[in-house]
């Protein structure tokens, strides 16, 4: 084991840290190695995350064709949505991009050999296999999973009348007090790697926006998760020993209670004090991979570097003071509605000065359209397009009679699902290479490209429109409503279909993983020709502990690209000080602006 | 350039899409049409948005895309571009919140003049519940909660005699008065929702929640829940009537005070005594039975319990059989083996022992069994 004191002191030798691999075991399972553990991260959420999207698949056959799969039942399809939910924004997106990314990207690209706390690093990815051990388990509990939703409103989640109200829930809220186990040793990790193991040179304002990105929804997901964790264990003990945190005096199924008091829009609160940063902790790291992703393929400095990592931090402070947005129409206090509608619309500003900044690091850029290169762009659409609806259910106004039905599905699908799962595939497309050392199969990602992009875009944009007429989310069947006319079922058999190739296509992805690891064309150390730092080990994939006897000296930003007069259209930030490429100073800002 | 022509057309697709949809929000019947305005000024200027910014991006694509021996420009920043994209943006989201924020004052400020209606939610139906000639509604609590008092009303208390209850899914409102609506659980959360009135709310229990509205068209609107509250959730069904005033007095007069309700629970009824019939209608409760299968007579995803036993029922099948234990028995372990004429064969298969069942049949028995069915209001 090792203590933290051993990775700060060593700073140009690669000492044995007591984590060197030695055998099999050592080296693939029971690893410190940061590159090792983020690999055991991603395969085990992405694992999870297939179950989520078959899960997806099966509530959208209800929804397509109702009552033809006699197997799914009311009770069924309420347990796919809620497990469905729960388990694709934590246990696949804060996993992958915290535990995935943050793991792989982080020491790499601040020059640093491992995380800063590499035993507990490794007790993180085991502690979240136990969570999604726990989590998987209740499919198999007396009752079924739970079905109370993602958001596991009390008073419903726990008595009778939603499936899994008799173990589903109680594993569900078990597993996620795990999982907050596991993000936190990991979020340490991350936070201290950043402020504390960055080389020589590396500024906070030279850090790629990966990093940036990675760094705050870290130090969100650390002031965030334990309102959740309170919350987990207030409803656990109100389940398990009948306290009233948030239950109040009521009939269950026509038969009396013993709770009294409780009250339920508090654990809404705690939710979505939670909750709403969440959304953040998906978005921030998706929003510095992509930037990376533009600029690297656009052979272009990042545009308004600055403006860029403010925003993030803005959007990061912002984002637990919009959390009541979720409750316009819970019953709370109506007065919340205004300060709520107008933080919700201020958050606005910063997100919309990043798109700005996209599409400006792509103007006179020399735009490759790679694969990564391709699901970057398919991002900015489909986030331009579940940003804009953001505004719309962020005025209290228009969000009242929009609220609980399918325009609120389609937007967070839109911008905190497929976005960021865009983000995912271009950042895997990018770095596959870095990680295995060969790159993935070109024809097979751009039909996986076109599939995802293509697909989920008809599945999620005429979804608003049923929103907009008023069906409401979370309902087994429709039949019957004569408001809603016959064609709203034959859209919806078309986004069932068009979800099931979409979700078919996911096994090209997969089989591109696995077929590239073997045969894959062997990648280069730079494959991309990028300026950042974990390109720049001389090895694909980085040694163990990433740098030789020496760890790098960082002499420019990230962004170093296309730089004028440079001999190659980049410059690495280990390149000599003499090679050029500086960030943009305030100075030399102000002298052009005086021009 | 495959990507650059996707993305116009998924520009145009999404216009096109807009502009010949056939879903669009239901018909106003209340006088929230500001919030429709709200609605197509966002959508107004977030479209704008969302073609300018795609066409941009599509432009940038074809003009910048790789070409040999290229480079791209180095512009790192712009402070001058970024400050006036950042203050434009900022007028548009201060175009959007500040109308939104007018609406919103309107809609916590009901007017002083409004008829009060009390909805109450309950897994998965809805009654309701006028404040009578006092004007004042009876103190009501969880405790006093029976299958003859599912309002919870405490008899005790003065006021609440003359409360005007319904207990029928469906509610009558007179047209053009402003309504407020105060909406109560005694379970779990559901929300009231009548899409064509726009305005709704939330119900907790422990609290009641309150909105306002003024219906300004007649016509029987469906009344949803739209807060997930159980496995029947999806089928918590109702109704509100918009009518002329005077006709919704006549409504009103008809209905059952309180205390008269309170009298023929005592004489009996349906509310049998018999232990098994209790059991029954805990486990229909508990199994969620009664969330397609009605005990008012009122037809849902499955057929009404009320009366059920010894009707004769046609199958979709053509033939017709009497309910008698035995069928009952086998519709409830083999649902699919029959059908009811014009309903969906979705009924699923439940884990039921023979106790249970006896009990289950036992409850239907009784509720097909006394008196004449109630009259169903349409």
């Amino acid at each position: 084991m090792s203590t933290p004191v051993d990775k700060i002191l060593p700073a140009d030798a690669a000492v044995d840290h007591g984590h060197a691999p030695q055998s099999f075991l050592t080296r693939y399972v029971w690893s410190q190695d940061h590159k090792v553990i983020a690999v055991q991260y991603s395969c085990i959420a992405i694992f999870t995350g297939l179950v989520g999207l078959v899960l997806s698949d099966l509530m959208r056959l209800q929804l397509g064709f109702p009552g033809r799969f006699a197997f799914i039942d009311a009770a069924h399809y309420y347990q796919f949505v809620t497990m469905h939910g729960m388990i694709m924004v934590i246990y696949l997106l804060t996993a992958l991009f915290l535990g995935g990314f943050g793991n792989y990207l982080i020491p790499l690209m601040v020059g640093a050999r491992d995380m800063a706390f590499p035993y507990l690093n490794m007790l993180s990815v085991w502690v979240f296999l136990v969570a999604v051990i726990v989590l998987m388990a209740s499919f198999f509990a007396p009752g079924g999973p739970t079905g109370g939703g993602w958001t596991l409103y009390p008073p419903q989640v726990i008595t009778s009348g939603t499936p899994g109200f008799e173990w589903g829930i109680i594993l569900m809220l078990v597993s996620l007090l795990i999982f907050i186990v596991a993000t936190t040793m990991g979020g340490l990790n991350y936070v201290t790697t950043v402020l504390q193991l960055r080389c020589e040179g590396m500024t906070l304002m030279r850090m790629p926006l990966s990093v940036w990105g990675i760094f705050v929804a870290t130090i969100l997901a650390l002031l965030a998760f334990p309102a959740l964790f309170v919350s987990g264990v207030m409803l656990l003990l109100d389940k398990t020993l009948g306290s009233s945190f948030f239950m109040p005096a009521m009939i269950s199924m026509g038969q009396a209670t013993n709770y009294k008091g409780g009250s339920p829009l508090l654990f809404q609160h705690l939710f979505w004090f939670f909750g709403h940063p969440e959304v953040y902790i998906i978005a921030l790291p998706a929003f510095g991979v992509v930037s990376d992703l533009i600029s690297v393929h656009a052979r272009k400095s990042i545009f308004g570097y600055r403006m860029m990592v403010w925003a993030i931090l803005a959007i990061g402070v912002l984002s637990v003071v919009v959390w009541a947005h979720h409750m316009f129409v819970s019953g709370m206090n109506l007065y919340f509605g205004f300060f709520f509608a107008t933080t919700t619309l201020i958050i606005a500003v910063p997100t919309a000065i990043k798109v700005y900044n996209w599409l400006l690091t792509l103007w006179r850029g020399d735009i490759h359209l790679s694969v990564p290169m391709l699901f970057a762009l398919a991002f900015i659409c489909t986030f331009i397009n579940g940003g804009l609806t953001g505004l719309f259910l962020g005025n209290v106004s228009v969000d009242v009679p929009l609220s609980g039905t399918y325009f609120v599905v389609a937007h967070f699908h839109m911008v905190m699902a497929v976005s960021p799962i865009l983000v995912v595939f271009g950042g895997i497309y990018h770095w596959y290479p870095l990680v295995t050392g060969r790159l993935l199969d070109d024809r097979i990602g751009k039909l996986h490209f076109w599939i995802t992009f293509i697909g989920t875009y008809a599945i999620y944009f005429p979804m608003h429109y049923l929103g907009i007429l008023g069906m409401p989310r979370r309902y087994y069947a429709y039949e019957g409503y004569q408001f809603i006319p016959a064609s709203a079922q034959s859209l919806n058999t078309f986004i069932t279909i068009v979800a099931l190739i979409v979700g078919v296509g996911q096994l090209l992805f997969i089989a591109n993983l696995i077929w590239s690891y073997f045969h894959g064309e062997r990648a280069d150390s730079n494959p991309w020709r990028a300026a950042s730092l974990e390109w720049q080990t001389g090895h694909t994939p980085p040694v163990h502990l990433n740098w030789g006897a020496k760890l790098p000296v960082v002499h420019r930003w990230a962004y170093a690209y296309s730089v004028p007069g440079a001999p190659q259209d980049f410059i690495a930030q280990n390149a000599p000080p003499q090679a050029g490429g500086d960030e943009p100073e305030q100075g030399a800002l102000r002298k052009e602006h005086a021009r | 350039m495959a990507i650059a022509i996707a993305l116009i057309l998924i520009v145009a697709g999404s216009v096109l899409f807009h502009l010949v949809s056939p879903w669009w929000t239901t018909p106003l019947a209340s006088d929230w049409g500001a919030m429709d305005d709200m609605l197509h000024l966002t959508l107004l200027i977030t479209g704008g948005f969302f073609v300018v910014l795609n066409l941009f991006l599509v432009w940038t694509l074809l003009r910048f895309r790789h070409r040999p021996n290229h480079r791209a420009a180095y512009r790192p920043d712009n402070r001058r571009l970024e400050r006036g994209l950042i203050v434009g943006t900022a007028v548009g989201i201060a175009a959007l919140l500040a109308p939104g924020l007018v609406v919103y004052a309107k809609y916590v400020s009901p007017p002083a003049e409004t008829i009060v209606m009390e909805v109450l939610g309950q897994q998965w139906k809805w009654s309701y519940r006028f404040a009578g000639a006092d004007e004042k509604f009876g103190f009501v609590d969880p405790r006093f909660v029976t299958a003859s008092n599912p309002f919870g009303l405490d008899p005790s208390d003065p006021k609440g005699a003359d409360d005007v209850l319904v207990p029928g899914n469906e509610v009558h409102l007179p047209l053009g008065k402003a309504v407020k609506v105060l909406l109560r659980s005694n379970d779990v959360l559901h929300d009231f929702y009548v899409p064509p009135f726009r305005a709704r709310m939330n119900i907790v229990p422990g609290t009641v929640t309150s909105f306002w509205f003024t219906p300004t068209q007649t016509g029987r609107f469906e009344v949803l829940c739209a807060q997930l509250c159980g496995v029947g959730h999806y089928n918590m069904r109702g109704f509100v009537v918009v009518e002329p005033p005077a006709a919704f007095h006549d409504w009103l007069a008809a209905r059952q005070t309180f205390a008269v309700a309170m009298k023929a629970a005592e004489s009996g009824g349906v509310n049998s005594s018999d232990p098994l019939v209790a059991r029954g209608r805990a486990l229909a409760q508990a199994k969620g039975c009664v969330a397609c299968h009605s005990i008012d007579g009122n037809a849902g995803v499955g057929p009404s319990w009320k009366g059920l036993f010894g009707k004769t029922e046609h199958y979709a099948d053509g033939s017709s059989a009497q309910i008698d234990d035995a069928g009952l028995r086998r519709d409830i372990k083999e649902p699919q083996a029959r059908v009811v004429q014009g309903f969906a064969p979705v009924m699923p298969k439940s884990e039921l022992s023979d106790a249970e069942l006896d009990a289950l049949v036992a409850y239907i028995h009784a509720l097909g069994g006394t008196g004449a069915p109630q009259q169903v209001q349409r």
